[in-house]
């Protein structure tokens, strides 16, 4: 599974959306998630992965999520 | 080391979320959605964080059906004394009449349970019979107050525990892990003409975001050593009383440690963030309102600026 597969699917067990509604290019405001949601978010996916993200200003959409785990 | 009562003590003026966005771009429905906070209790007029923290104790004495006189050592979690120095203890203890030591704690929100980490040291060695942890905190004035996102959080509030040596500390975790950056506040320099560049008073910094991620993770962390080394099974708690900082670190914490909800009790609702007074202001409603019953489970978890955080597993 993918990284950007791995999101899609913590988001659609802890936030009750369906994975096809979620696209790479989706900023985290136009999914209504708000900070805490993300900081949520990205623990699921260090618990998923078992690596440790770190969360900065640069974190905005799915796809600068997925390419700070990819490039790490 | 067991706790033989709790007190708890809150300022007269409360202050509802409403109020608050007379003062900075927020509403009443942000602050519930986001923090689970509908008012908070601020100290006001004559109060002090000293005279809460003496209501506390004495209702903790009062419990416990002890005076002033059978106490061997006062010690005072607080982050925001009501002076530097002295300690906010000492003056708890000229208040209260008592002669025996009186210091300060500052582990941020975690102090009540350093504070009971030391009491049982201290009890244990025996020359001490009874130990007052009273937890006063006013964080309200390290707050920024033009900074909608931290001043909604914190509230006033002290909470007290009288213990003594015996069997009901079954197990304790402390940590620190020493971070100045995301959570702080600091002093102004004062008027020494050597300091320089002149250091400027810093009122309460947060990134909530590493703290939500160390809140959660660190709390189930500790909760599960506690369990492992007291030999008690999750399920055999009979409340996880944690930090009350904000509803959703506790919604993702409990859902994390899959226990139900009627196992976390909250006083955030009404009280915002007390700091070190949080668990025990709640742990003494609770013997109030009939909750807390002799012979009951509880896990104590906190984390706060240190970074610290610690658990107990304690029978009361």
């Amino acid at each position: 599974m993918s990284t950007y597969e791995t999101i899609a699917k913590l988001l659609a067990e802890s936030k009750d959306m369906d994975p096809g509604d979620i696209r790479p290019d989706m900023g985290f405001a136009e999914l209504e998630l708000d900070s805490l949601d993300v900081a949520e978010l990205v623990m699921n996916l260090e618990d998923e992965l078992g690596v440790p993200v770190e969360i900065d200003e640069s974190l905005r959409t799915i796809a600068d999520l997925v390419a700070k785990v990819d490039n790490k | 080391m067991k706790v033989l009562s709790f007190g708890h003590a809150l300022p007269a003026r409360e202050i509802a979320n409403d109020q608050l966005s007379e003062l900075v771009d927020t509403s009443d429905e942000w602050i519930r959605s986001h923090t689970g906070i509908e008012s908070r209790h601020i100290l006001s007029g004559d109060e002090t964080v000293s005279s809460l923290g003496v209501k506390a104790a004495r209702m903790a004495l009062d419990r416990a059906g002890l005076t002033v006189d059978d106490i061997d050592y006062i010690l005072c979690a607080t982050t925001c004394g009501e002076m530097i120095f002295p300690a906010t203890a000492c003056l708890i203890q000229r208040k209260l009449g008592a002669k025996c030591p009186a210091a300060d704690v500052n582990a941020g929100c975690t102090g009540f349970l350093y504070c009971m980490d030391m009491a049982d040291a201290m009890l244990l060695r025996g020359n001490v019979k009874r130990v007052l942890i009273v937890a006063a905190e006013q964080v309200t004035r390290l707050s920024d107050w033009n900074d909608r996102a931290t001043s909604v959080l914190f509230g006033d509030a002290a909470g007290a525990a009288v213990c003594e040596a015996g069997e009901g500390l079954l197990s304790i975790r402390l940590t620190a892990t020493g971070n100045p950056d995301v959570l702080y506040a600091k002093m102004d320099g004062g008027n020494c003409p050597f300091c320089e560049p002149k250091i400027k008073a810093v009122p309460l910094k947060m990134s909530g975001q590493e703290i939500f991620k160390y809140a959660v993770t660190q709390s189930c962390k500790d909760i599960r050593f506690v369990l492992e080394h007291g030999g008690v099974k999750a399920g055999q708690v009979d409340y996880f009383v944690l930090h009350q900082a904000n509803r959703r670190i506790l919604d993702t914490a409990r859902s994390r440690l899959k226990q139900p909800a009627g196992k976390f009790p909250v006083n955030i609702t009404t009280h915002g963030n007390t700091g070190a007074a949080g668990i025990p202001a709640l742990l003494s409603e609770m013997t109030e309102d009939g909750r807390l019953q002799t012979g009951q489970t509880l896990v104590l978890s906190a984390f706060g600026a240190g970074l610290t955080s610690g658990a107990a597993l304690l029978q009361v």
